[in-house]
Order: structure tokens, then C-alpha cells, then sequence
């Protein structure tokens, strides 16, 4: 990797400061705290109903937190959510692919909205994570472990900095779970960040893993 | 395994040149377009559902030509907005449902824009096949064949602005289950400007008179609805994802 890009990407950081979120009557998040930079994978943990997607929708600027705020290298991302989501890709628990297209064709106009997508950068992808056959295949007959795969190639493919992944090992083999893991030791080796929502313990290395469990809300 | 060696490429791209906005909204458009190729059925049924509300008014009021006549523009009008109608409420809907909805807003691109390309993708495939089957309607209702392609315009550019407009409501229902009654009632007191110039314009189309003073006024409300729609439709559905 070109050094001025190591640079460039080691500048990343993220900051939630104070995090608090309703969700109707539930108060979700109260007051969470946290802070990665290049290099670094969040973990978050807690039971069903903790809040795990929440935050990481709330990171992504899907959601408004009712008090503290989102620091995207510094700078307030509700002021601009614009800055954090051109470097950021976020994953939600559904993969967000059309049943009626292809699998290559899913991942060419999610991608496309964002860069160029070349077919050969395509292929690659889909075969880093396995489903290189499915790729003229409607998403409508892949399995549930397909289209995850299919969804990992477009975070792949995407060349954002900042990975937000809700279970993203949902539906995939042992196998498929420890390709989530290489997928994310790799990125934030280059100098990326993630924040993953995942049950199983994170094989990346040394000193690149950050840990926060979220508990639920006992009345 | 080789994820290692895909990564540096991968990195790298960070300095990938981001496509323009004008380029995903194209994307986007195609993307809906060859979607909508994989499903006719649902080409299909707004069309179906406008020739069956107008062949009833010939049953329910007089086959009489001179009668059939005077409630064509009236017919075609509100069997148009009603068959509009019915399309809006999946505007939105299978998008915001399979998540690619959410991919659109966090695209960083401007999602008014993506959002008119939807709009755009939808009028092609509902208000337009709508316009070009109302001159068929209207023959069956005694329109002359001199006004066809004046009631076809009429619908072109009414079609155009209820698209717009019904965004909007689309995108205001997006939370909410079985919204299409209550997207009827968001809608349809917007649409009536639509209706009155619209039918207005098949009227005197009819009599072989000029139609330019209720063009005007719905050109108007298109610009309008073209101008303030797609950034109340990007807002809404920024509230409805939440």
C-alpha cells in the first residue's frame, strides 16, 4: 500500500460521547462512550434488545441520539452526516439486495451509487467470499448464507474506511464466520476501522481490539 | 484464503474518484427500470385498473355517445389519479423494506436527487402508460380522434406533478402498515389542483378548443412539484428510516 494512503487513512477517527437513545418508551443507550481510531475493531456485545443495532445505526447517522454526539475525525456528524457516510458502509442485519436482480448486478448499482465499479474488481470480490458461482444468479434463489456473502462482497467492494457491521456472521457457516473475521483483521490491518456487532469472539490482531457490552435495561 | 491479498487493492481505492451524483441517480434509475422488466404484473395492474374504473361510467351512467361524451374528461381524470394512486404506495415501500432504502440515504450521495430518480423510474412505468392508454380510453367514450394528442399531453404533464407530489406522501407513510387509504387521504386533496386544470384541459380538447391557459397552470404545478417534492420526500424518508 502506498504510504501517502497509510497516512491518510491512520487520520480516521471515531468518537461516541455521551450516547443517549429512546426508542419510544425505552431508553436504549444511556451514555455510551467510545473511541476507535485507524487500525481498530469495535466489538460491541450485549443481549438481544441491548441496543447493538441502534447505536450502530445511531453511528452511521441513521438515527439521532436525544443527547451526545457522533465524532467523525473530530467533527460534529450531525452538522454534516454527509462526511462520515462517504467514508463509512454500513451493514445492517438484512442484506440490502434486490430479490428480481442478479447477485452481480445487486452489488453493481449498490456500489455504483458510490464509485466505479469495474467487472473484474467484481468477480474478485465475489470470490473472496466464495459465491463467485451465484454471480448471474437472482438473489430470489440464493440461500440466506449466499446473499450474506453476496452483501460482504459489496462491503468489500465499497472502499470506505469505516465498517459498521450488524451480526454479520448471521446465516453463515464456520467457515463463513471465520472469512468475517479474516475480512476484518485484513481491513483494519490497512489502516481501516470497524465496528462489528458480533457474538463470537474476533480473531484480529494484537492490540487491535476494543471491546464494549452494552446491557439491557432491567426495570 | 486470499482476503489478505484482496485487501491492499481494496485500501487503495480510498482515493478512488467517487462517481458524480448525476451518475448513481442515472444508476439508480436503470436499476428500477430493469427491475420493473422482471415484474410486469405490476406494469400491468395500474393500467388494468384504469380501463375497468372508466368502461363503468359508460355502464353506470349512458351509453349514449353525446352523454358519454361530456364525462369523458371527468372519467379519464379520475381513473388515472385513482390508478396512479394505487402505484404510489409501492414507491417506496419494497425499498425501505429489503433495506436498500437505507443504503440510498447512507450512500452520501444528495438523496433528493436519488430520490427524483426513483420518482422518475416510477412516472416511466405508471404515468406515462397511463397517458398513452388515455386517448384509447377516451376513444371508447367518444373522444374524437382530433384531441388525442391533446388529452395524451394533459395526462403527460398531470402525471408528472401527482408522481411528484406522491412522493411525497409515499415517503410520509413509509412507517406505517397497510398505508395505501391513508395515502389516498395525504394525497388526493394535493392532486385536486391536478384534476380541475387537467380535466379542464381534456375539455376544451374535446370541443376543438385551445388548451393553453389550463397547460400553463399545470406545467406550473409540475415545476413546482418538481422543485420542492424530492427534498420533502429526502426528508421524510430520512424520519420514516428512523
Amino acid at each position: 500500500m502506498p504510504a501517502s494512503i497509510q497516512g491518510a487513512m491512520s487520520e480516521f477517527t471515531l468518537r461516541g460521547e455521551n450516547l443517549h437513545l429512546w426508542r419510544g418508551e425505552r431508553h436504549v443507550l444511556k451514555g455510551v462512550d467510545l473511541a476507535i481510531g485507524s487500525g481498530e475493531v469495535l466489538q460491541v456485545t450485549g443481549a438481544n434488545g441491548a441496543g447493538k443495532t441502534s447505536l450502530l445505526r445511531l453511528l452511521c447517522g441513521l438515527l439521532q441520539p436525544e443527547e451526545g454526539r457522533v465524532l467523525w475525525g473530530g467533527a460534529d456528524v450531525h452538522a454534516d452526516p454527509a462526511a462520515l457516510q462517504v467514508n463509512c458502509l454500513y451493514l445492517g442485519h438484512e442484506p440490502p439486495l434486490k430479490a428480481d436482480l442478479t447477485a452481480a448486478e445487486n452489488l453493481r448499482y449498490w456500489v455504483g451509487l458510490r464509485q466505479p465499479v469495474t467487472p473484474s474488481a467484481l468477480r474478485e470480490a465475489l470470490s473472496t467470499v466464495g459465491v463467485a458461482q451465484v454471480a448471474g444468479r437472482l438473489v430470489r434463489t440464493l440461500s440466506a448464507g449466499q446473499r450474506r456473502r453476496v452483501a460482504l462482497a459489496a462491503v468489500l467492494l465499497v472502499a470506505a474506511p469505516l465498517w459498521l457491521l450488524d451480526e454479520p456472521t448471521t446465516n453463515l457457516d464456520a467457515d463463513g464466520q471465520a472469512l468475517v473475521g479474516r475480512l476484518i483483521d485484513a481491513h483494519v490491518a490497512g489502516g481501516g476501522l470497524a465496528v462489528a456487532a458480533v457474538h463470537h469472539p474476533l480473531q484480529v490482531g494484537p492490540g487491535r481490539l476494543r471491546q464494549l457490552e452494552l446491557v439491557v435495561d432491567r426495570p | 484464503m486470499n482476503a489478505a491479498a484482496t485487501m491492499p487493492a481494496v485500501s487503495a481505492a480510498v482515493g478512488l474518484p467517487r462517481v458524480a451524483p448525476w451518475t448513481a441517480a442515472r444508476a439508480l434509475l436503470a436499476r428500477d427500470l430493469r427491475l420493473a422488466l422482471r415484474r410486469r404484473d405490476q406494469l400491468v395492474q395500474p393500467l388494468a385498473f384504469f380501463a375497468l374504473v372508466t368502461t363503468l361510467f359508460p355502464l353506470a351512467v349512458s351509453p349514449e355517445s353525446s352523454q358519454l361524451r361530456m364525462l369523458a374528461p371527468g372519467a379519464l381524470w379520475v381513473g388515472a389519479l385513482l390508478a396512479a394512486l394505487l402505484a404510489l404506495d409501492a414507491l417506496f415501500r419494497e425499498d425501505a423494506h429489503d433495506g436498500t432504502l437505507e443504503q440510498l440515504v447512507l450512500s452520501g450521495q444528495p438523496l433528493a436527487l436519488l430520490l427524483l430518480a426513483k420518482t422518475a423510474a416510477h412516472w416511466v412505468l405508471t404515468g406515462l402508460p397511463l397517458s398513452l392508454m388515455a386517448p384509447l380510453l377516451g376513444f371508447t367514450l367518444g373522444v374524437p380522434a382530433v384531441a388525442f394528442a391533446a388529452v395524451t399531453a394533459t395526462m403527460v404533464l398531470g402525471s408528472v406533478a401527482l408522481s411528484l407530489i406522491g412522493a411525497i406522501g409515499a415517503a410520509l407513510t413509509l412507517g406505517i402498515r397497510r398505508s395505501g387509504v391513508l395515502l389516498a387521504i395525504l394525497i388526493l386533496p394535493l392532486a385536486v389542483p391536478i384534476l380541475i386544470f387537467g380535466a379542464r384541459a381534456t375539455t376544451l380538447a374535446i370541443r376543438g378548443q385551445s388548451i393553453a391557459a389550463p397547460m400553463e397552470l399545470l406545467a406550473a404545478l409540475a415545476v413546482l412539484a418538481l422543485t420542492l417534492g424530492p427534498l420533502a420526500a429526502a426528508a421524510a424518508v430520512r424520519i420514516g428510516l428512523e
